[in-house]
């Protein structure tokens, strides 16, 4: 039996989704792109154009329902599928887009440059359960303009898993589907294997901005994938309990769906978002607050009550440094999302409100995955009936270590971590140097970068990766990209 | 008790009817409207600065009294507009060009009008033309700009320098803010000032104005 956890009784989702449709239907929702608003409006809702509005109706819901996907798969650059974001498999991916990086040998928070994210794409090449990459953080040594493209860029050369992403503008957009489109070979190669995630964002409360509202119909059009990351703030931008806070963000996510459904119905997206427990002391959006983790996964509750696949931020740290509340924080979000089934949970290697990636973390929160994941597979009799003769061998050998009973089920029945968790006793732990887990993971992250073995993007494809990107650097006044070694 | 205490005491607990009732009393007996707001209103809200600082009280109760504390401002603006000495002084906020994240931006408005300042916000993507010409036109003291982009965050340079072509620098102060901002971008693009939340940017523009 896989362990299950649930917050929310069918008929409290069935009246939190009924007060959504009441909110999109009487208030409406605020959206700054005439063409959502035309595709609205041509589907019978009213809109205000002028006053950039538009008031859902019921049909405009429940037909975007019916032909939204139940899950849909993900396919790395080398064409293998990866994932099936369907019923309550879950997936983990790292943070995305962080502003800083921690770097280990100074313990401080800093920008990071192309060379960081290179060995961090190398390093995410072997973590092994966190199944596809992101776009981690914002490189800035290159323009501006084209760093979210950038990252993208870096992710495909140098680590095969797909790739959680989004643009900053509605013009990179095009970069980043081209980027993609040379990667599979055609635009119908991309349809049919989607190789990256692309976050598109409503903006709390009850509004659509012009470029994430762009991004998603662009998305839409190219069956490209996306999460709706809808991020009501507790008792500031939202009701302050739990249960209106559900209401606004089903509202807000509803919105998504209907404008992807009415663009391209069957397009595949991610019921997801990023809600947090606003913090009235600080003025900040703990991602590792418990509320927070409740109400991701009651949203993704929500979510599967509708049939569609769901995502999360959570298995993540506001934490400033690699310390015991980035483990506790992480864990906790970690094991509550594997329980709660959500399909892909953005988290890993992320510290400080989703603002630092840090490479240490990530190997330890490859680990804490590796647990969870132990987890969410439960407790199963694995050839133990009849009882007795096992228990003979053991009484006759003294031991099982070398019973078919252990050989067979060793590995199936537990996980074992990497050296980063510590488990020698402590006369060996001194004599390994007594290291501090910080260390312990740093040693990790250096030996599987210099592991790494180049993907399997053909020579083909990446010399059209490095046109398009150098390309797009010449125009925004940068010649040469930076060295990558 | 004395009046002017009460009126601190009501906002400090946020009764924005005792602060209207009481100032209006105030300004019956003749006091003077300047030490009214000075003692009684943002003495109040100092207090519950100082208070929200050390984690004794919440947002929300900033928030309560600073609608207290408008609730006596109505009264005695009308008396103080006259000498002209109404508001602290003047500012102008907005998040960045090509940026869109507005939650902290908001949160520093809602806390400068709250420390009495008179705010004017331009709201999102806002281009250094926009914050100069209009912190010209209203005669604003300060400009404070929020980023939460690192790709937007240039924009801020482009504002100061723009207000150097103007010869404003001195006259303008620009203070910056928003996550991936911090002192050493905000010196090294020649903002006044770095704040890192809607209390620091209080302070900050009290030292400034
Ligand atoms: C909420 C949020 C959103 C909301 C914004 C809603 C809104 N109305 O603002 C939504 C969901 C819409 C959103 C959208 C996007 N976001 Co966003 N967002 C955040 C998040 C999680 C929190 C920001 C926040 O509101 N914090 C709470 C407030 C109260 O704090 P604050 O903003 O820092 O402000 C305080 C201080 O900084 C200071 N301050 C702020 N401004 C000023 C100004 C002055 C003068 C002073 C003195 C002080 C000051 O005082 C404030 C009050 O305490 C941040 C993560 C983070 N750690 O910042 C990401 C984050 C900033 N977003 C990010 C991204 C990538 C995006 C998108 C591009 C995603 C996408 N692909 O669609 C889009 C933006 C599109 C665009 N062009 O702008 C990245 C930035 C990456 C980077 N390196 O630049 C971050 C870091 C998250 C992440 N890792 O992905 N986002």
């Amino acid at each position: 039996m896989r362990p299950q956890l649930r917050f929310l009784e069918k008929d409290l989702i069935e009246r939190i989704i009924s007060e959504a449709r009441d909110v999109l239907g009487t208030l409406g929702m605020e959206i700054h792109n005439q063409q959502a608003l035309k595709l609205l409006s041509d589907h019978g809702a009213r809109v205000d154009s002028g006053a950039h509005h538009a008031w859902f109706t019921d049909e405009i819901i429940d037909r975007a329902l019916s032909t939204a996907l139940p899950g849909f798969r993900l396919y790395d650059v080398n064409g293998e599928e990866t994932h099936d974001l369907s019923g309550e498999n879950v997936y983990f991916t790292p943070g995305s887009a962080a502003i800083n990086i921690l770097d280990h040998e100074t313990g401080t928070m800093r920008k990071p440059v192309t060379g960081d994210y290179v060995r961090y794409a190398r390093l995410m090449s072997s973590m092994d359960n966190i199944a596809s990459q992101s776009t981690a953080f914002i490189p800035t040594d290159v323009p501006d303009e084209v760093t979210d493209a950038y990252r993208l860029f870096l992710s495909l050369l140098y680590c095969s898993k797909p790739v959680v992403t989004g643009a900053f503008t509605i013009e990179s957009f095009e970069l980043m589907k081209d980027m993609q489109i040379a990667v599979r070979g055609s635009k119908e190669h991309l349809k049919e294997k989607p190789l990256t995630i692309f976050s598109v964002c409503p903006t709390a409360p009850l509004k659509w901005s012009d470029v994430t509202s762009q991004n998603l119909l662009d998305c839409a059009d190219h069956s490209i994938p996306v999460e709706y990351i809808s991020m009501p703030l507790t008792g500031f931008i939202s009701p302050v309990t739990i249960v209106g806070t559900l209401v606004q963000h089903t509202a807000e996510t509803l919105s998504g769906v209907a404008l992807t459904q009415l663009r391209n119905p069957g397009a595949p997206a991610l019921w997801g978002g990023s809600p947090a427990a606003f913090d009235v002391r600080y003025e900040t959006t703990p991602m590792g607050a418990i509320e927070t983790q409740m109400i991701d996964c009651a949203c993704s509750e929500i979510g599967k009550h509708l049939g569609l696949p769901t995502q999360a931020y959570s298995a993540l740290s506001d934490a400033k440094l690699l310390d015991a509340q980035a483990g506790l924080e992480t864990s906790m979000g970690a094991t509550l999302s594997v329980l709660a089934g959500i399909n892909n949970v953005s988290g890993p290697g992320m510290l400080d409100f989703e603002s630092c990636q840090s490479l240490e973390k990530l190997v330890l929160d490859n680990d804490i995955c590796g647990l969870v994941f132990r987890l969410a597979r439960g407790i199963e009799p694995r050839g133990d009936f009849p009882a007795l003769p096992i228990f003979e061998e053991l009484l006759r050998d003294g031991h099982l270590l070398i019973s078919d009973h252990t050989l067979t089920n060793l590995r199936e029945e537990h996980y074992f971590p990497t050296p980063v968790i510590d488990r020698a006793n402590r006369s060996r732990w001194q004599e390994e140097g007594s290291l501090t887990l910080g260390e312990r993971a740093h040693r990790e992250v250096e030996q599987k970068i210099t592991d790494w073995e180049p993907t399997g993007l053909g020579e083909m494809e990446e010399k059209e990766l490095v046109q398009l990107m150098e390309e797009a650097a010449r125009k925004f006044g940068l010649d040469r990209l930076p060295d990558r070694e | 008790m004395d009046l002017v205490t009460r009126i601190s005491e009501s906002l400090q607990r946020g009764d924005n009817d005792a602060v209207s009732l009481l100032t209006a009393e105030a300004l019956d007996k003749q006091l003077d409207p300047q030490v009214i707001l000075d003692d009684g209103l943002i003495a109040g809200m100092d207090v519950i600065g100082e208070r929200f600082r050390i984690h004794e009280i919440f947002l929300p109760e900033v928030l309560l009294a600073a609608r207290a504390m408008y609730a006596g401002l109505d009264r005695i603006e009308p008396l103080l507009a006259a000498s002209g000495a109404a508001s602290r002084g003047k500012v102008v906020i907005g998040t960045i060009q090509g940026d869109l994240h507005d939650i902290g931006k908001n949160l520093v408005g809602i806390m400068l009008r709250g420390a009495g300042f008179e705010v004017i916000d331009l709201g999102n993507d806002v281009s250094p033309e926009a914050f100069v010409t209009t912190a010209l036109e209203e005669e604003a003291q300060v400009i404070g700009m929020s980023a939460l982009l690192t790709t937007t965050m240039s924009s801020m340079g482009q504002t100061i320098e723009r207000l150097e072509q103007e010869g404003l620098r001195g006259e303008i102060h620009s203070i910056v803010g928003g996550a991936p901002v911090s002192e050493d971008f905000a010196n090294q693009i020649g903002a006044v000032g770095y704040g890192f939340d809607g209390l620091s940017a209080v302070e900050l523009v009290k030292r400034l104005v």
